[in-house]
């Protein structure tokens, strides 16, 4: 312990964590190797199966290059170095869900080249290092009955076994849970504006995180399946591995399961030492030739990114940068606030609804952006209505929640949530309608305060109880003084 | 009676001459009287072969186009992936695995009319040269049964060299179409790498196997890789071009005869060497120059070849784990790996356990660089070595293997001794140029192989070779 007391941070717990993201290339028509589907999602098990991706005998596997070119999409968007040639290489360990009990993937030892290295994503807390970018295949998936520990049995389902798969290594750089979350975020939405990988599909992005405390062992949590749950399980860990600090336990080399449901994580196996994968050259592939040309292609037709929108956000939509953040964070999120803007230009009011309190709602209640049913015009219009204040803001927001509560595509306004009219115009001529039909409480009310109350009634009946009170009552005195103008003429 | 040539019999088929099924009955005859002593065949397929062959016959009638092999019997060996046909390796892992698909060979082989009469054995996997090593039976060698025919494609060779099958498939990793073609006396071509496509061939070693025809004569070699050579997208390492090698010219006046020095070295038989001198002084006698040349790296080969071969088989070899087709011994597993250890106890044979075990050392963590990566800088002298021998000559020639056929049980008590005898196969996989294996004489009646090797994608040149000595040392 005190020997590792230089390598402790400023936080005092030499905090360290680096994180393994895998991103299927959703944007695929085809798996990796073969033609079969790689919308793999909602099909009977073993349906989406051909004689490559289940490794049958003398099949051999033929790379989609489309992959390719999603990669090298992710490699530039996330300013990497690109591989002139990269290859593919094996990793041997035996797994059920492993159809040939080898995984291709790359590797960047041993005269292995991964498509792309060195590559970084700024979050608020720094520059986030990327190690390194590798194509591979996904395995088939298990399941359990009840819990992977108590389950008599395992099911195999093939059916995503070699859906083409993006690995991004990043460097130990993420200085906190919440950090990894960001990075997580962030990773989504630039893969999302790229048009790679749908993040909002279950099990599209998938992360395995390491880490370590104090200089020690480095300890992999696997199995974690939202970002949410990212910061959760390292929380958890950072705390554990504090406890067995204090208790002086040493800590192995481990990789450890999250339980989602308990929210603790439990050893899964115990490491002496590096898993041996037995690394070699694929010999089935041939090595992949990335040319200068190619990528200049690729980059030419590079959609923009979330920090050039956000940018774009702040500058022509004049909405801060923190809000501007909050709605790049997610694609869906700016291009709905994009597309309600076309409609209704109100930036600042729309930006303020979507990036405080529509995602704030959505966290709050596990919901997502999925679950909004309205569309942008619908919440332009509301913005609309607000602009012209025919409602308030405030009745607005409990109007726009109302919606997605319900799953709504319609707003509904409602008496209570309806504002004050404060519009001076609007509510003259209430009072002005008023008047004609009372004339004989117009008199009354030169004398009588009684029948100046009746008149209020009138308007606010008039107004559907919406009038600013007020203001109607100033609007009626102000109309009062001017019937009696000429007959004192 | 001599029997008809591959390129006879789909003459004759295509002309009406020749009855594709009088030719599939008659050949399954001779299989039932044979295939009892010689045990070529794993599979016979003889109610399909039937099938196949009256529909040629019916095609004929109709007068549409017969393909360039209408009608000839073909045995395939069993590690190429037939449809419907249980493919085995030879291996009691592999039982009861039916291909749901046909290997891009086979179904060339099948467009040309070619009729597919059975599935031959060999070493399991592919691993030995004697096909002793098959997990069901050995194969006898139709010359000598004493003697063991090669291996591993011993089952195609045997089956060709005793006429029940006219052309056979095999595979050839590092010599197993020449070895077992040299010790039955027949032909044996080994192409470049990359030029015949190896979808659905069952990897042993993916970088040094290629599949290649095992015939009687050169002309229905030539004829038969024709057949299957050609670009197959299914295989990424497949560069084949289609292409009438049947056109090769036999003028060997002006050829330029490397002879690799190493190729005549300790442990070769004096009858085989005098033999392969016998035939170059022939082709000396018709103009061509010889030369000994020295291939200093090849002494490496096969130590290099060994390790490749195996690291790829450990890896290869893994699918097998008794979970989603072939063998199960699922009885009694609490667990996936207990299942998975159980299954491939009982499913692996001896030989092809110590190739694994062997393979999965060379790739391990910390012998790594030691044995596969230096095993591959020395293959990439091999090649080099070759690259510079062939900008000086057309052609190497030496002997297929340095002795003539062993004896049956021989070798599998010395396992050393058999992989010295890949000695002169192995350089050209691990060069992927392409070799053929030609009949030169013989040895107290046990046939005696020629090996002429030539640069890739120079098989045009080598069947020349090979058909001209064929012609003059018959």
């Amino acid at each position: 312990m005190r020997k590792g007391v230089g390598l402790i941070g400023v936080d005092g717990l030499g905090l360290k964590i680096g994180l393994e993201v895998h991103c299927q290339l959703t944007v695929l028509n085809t798996k990796l190797f073969c033609s079969c589907s790689s919308n793999y999602r909602g099909t009977e098990p073993n349906t989406n199966i051909c004689e490559i991706c289940t490794g049958l005998p003398g099949t051999l596997p033929v790379l989609n290059e489309k992959a390719v070119e999603a990669a090298t999409k992710i490699a530039l968007a996330l300013n990497c170095k690109i591989a002139e040639t990269a290859n593919f290489f094996r990793k041997n360990y035996f797994y059920p869900d492993l159809p040939k009990n080898f995984q291709i993937t790359q590797y960047d030892k041993a005269g292995g080249v991964a498509i792309a290295k060195e590559g970084q994503i700024g979050t608020s807390d720094g520059s986030i290092r990327i190690r390194r970018i590798q194509l591979e295949e996904d395995p088939g998936k298990l399941s359990y009955e009840g819990t992977i520990v108590s389950s008599p049995f395992a099911l195999v389902d093939y059916n995503r076994a070699g859906v083409a798969l993006v690995e991004i290594v990043t460097e130990p750089d993420l200085k906190s849970p919440k950090n990894a979350r960001e990075f997580l975020q962030k990773l989504r939405s630039i893969l999302e504006h790229i048009g790679v990988c749908d993040g909002s599909l279950e099990g599209a992005m998938r992360c395995d995180a390491n880490i370590s405390l104090f200089g020690g062992k480095r300890v992999e949590v696997k199995n974690i399946s939202s970002f949410k749950e990212v910061e959760r399980a390292l929380n958890f860990e950072i705390t554990r591995q504090k406890t067995m600090a204090k208790a002086a336990k040493a800590e192995g080399m481990e990789t450890r399961h999250w339980d989602e449901v308990r929210r603790v994580t439990v050893t899964l196996r115990v490491k002496e030492s590096e898993e041996d994968y037995r690394y070699f050259p694929e010999p089935d592939l041939v090595p992949i030739t990335i040319s200068k040309n190619y990528i200049s292609k690729v980059k030419a037709r590079m959609p923009e990114l979330p920090d050039k929108r956000k940018e774009r956000f702040v500058r022509d939509y004049k909405v801060s940068e923190e809000i501007a953040s909050v709605l790049v964070g997610e694609k869906q999120i700016a291009d709905f606030f994009e597309a309600c803007v076309k409609s209704y230009t109100a930036p600042r009011l729309l930006g303020s609804w979507l990036a405080i309190d529509i995602i704030g709602y959505l966290n709050r209640s596990e919901k997502t952006f999925a679950d909004i049913k309205f569309s942008p015009n619908n919440l332009a219009e509301i913005a609309k209505l607000v602009e012209q204040k025919q409602i308030t803001d405030s009745g607005a927001k409990t109007i726009i929640i109302k919606a997605i509560e319900q799953g709504k595509s319609r707003f509904e306004i409602g008496k209570k949530e309806e504002g004050a009219i404060t519009d001076e115009k609007m509510v003259m001529n209430a009072v002005k309608m008023v008047f004609g039909a009372n004339r004989k409480a117009v008199e009354d009310a030169k004398s009588d305060p009684n029948a100046i109350n009746f008149l209020m009634g009138q308007v606010m009946k008039a107004t559907k109880g919406r009038a600013d009170h007020s203001l109607a009552r100033k609007l009626i005195q102000v109309e009062l003084l001017a019937v009696q103008e000429p007959s004192r003429k | 009676m001599k029997a008809k040539s591959a390129w006879e019999i789909a003459e004759g088929t295509r002309d009406g001459s020749i009855s594709p099924v009088e030719t599939v009955e008659a050949l399954f005859e001779r299989i039932g009287e044979h295939d009892i002593e010689i045990k070529a065949f794993i599979t016979t397929t003889k109610k399909l072969a039937i099938e196949q062959a009256k529909e040629i016959e019916k095609k004929r009638k109709a007068k549409q186009k017969l393909g360039r092999l209408a009608g000839v019997p073909i045995a395939v060996k069993d590690n190429i992936c037939t449809q419907g046909i249980e493919t085995t390796c030879a291996s009691k892992i592999l039982r009861g695995f039916i291909p749901p698909y046909d290997a891009t060979v086979v179904k060339m082989l099948k467009e040309e009319g070619a009729i597919i009469v059975g599935k031959t054995n060999m070493d399991e996997f592919g691993m030995g040269s004697t096909t002793e090593f098959s997990a069901f039976f050995p194969t006898r060698n139709p010359r000598n049964t004493s003697y063991v025919p090669g291996g591993s494609s011993g089952g195609s060779a045997a089956a060709v060299a005793k006429e029940l099958a006219s052309a056979a498939l095999g595979t050839d990793t590092g010599g197993s179409i020449r070895c077992p073609s040299a010790f039955c006396g027949v032909v044996g071509l080994k192409p470049t790498y990359g030029l015949v496509s190896r979808y659905g061939l069952i990897a042993y070693a993916n970088s040094l196997e290629q599949i290649g025809p095992i015939t009687r004569d050169v002309r229905d070699s030539s004829l038969m890789l024709s057949c299957i050579a050609a670009h197959d997208p299914m295989d990424s390492t497949n560069v084949g071009e289609k292409k009438d090698y049947t056109k090769f010219r036999d003028d060997v006046s002006r050829l330029k005869i490397g002879v690799p020095k190493q190729y005549f070295g300790e442990g070769t038989q004096k009858a085989v060497s005098d033999a392969i001198w016998r035939a170059l002084k022939k082709l000396e006698d018709e103009g061509a120059t010889i030369e000994e040349v020295d291939l200093k790296t090849v002494e490496y080969a096969l130590a290099s070849y060994y390790i490749i071969a195996m690291s790829e088989a450990s890896s290869n070899l893994a699918r097998y784990d008794g979970l989603r087709y072939g063998f199960q011994e699922s009885s009694g597993a609490r667990n996936w790996s207990t299942l998975f250890s159980k299954d491939r106890k009982i499913g692996f044979g001896f030989e092809v356990k110590k190739r694994i075990i062997l393979g999965t050392f060379a790739l391990s963590a910390g012998y790594f660089d030691a044995y596969y990566l230096k095993a591959q800088m020395v293959r990439s002298l091999i090649i080099q070595d070759f690259e510079k021998a062939f900008k000086k000559f057309d052609v190497l020639i030496g002997p297929t293997m340095p002795t003539t056929a062993f004896k049956l049980g021989e070798k599998t008590v010395d396992p050393l001794a058999m992989y010295m005898s890949d000695c002169d196969t192995v350089p050209a996989n691990l060069a992927g140029i392409p070799a053929i294996s030609i009949p030169c004489g013989s040895s107290n009646g046990l046939p005696i192989g020629m090996q002429i090797m030539a640069p890739s994608f120079e098989e045009e040149r080598l069947l020349g070779v090979a058909g001209f000595c064929e012609r003059e040392l018959a």
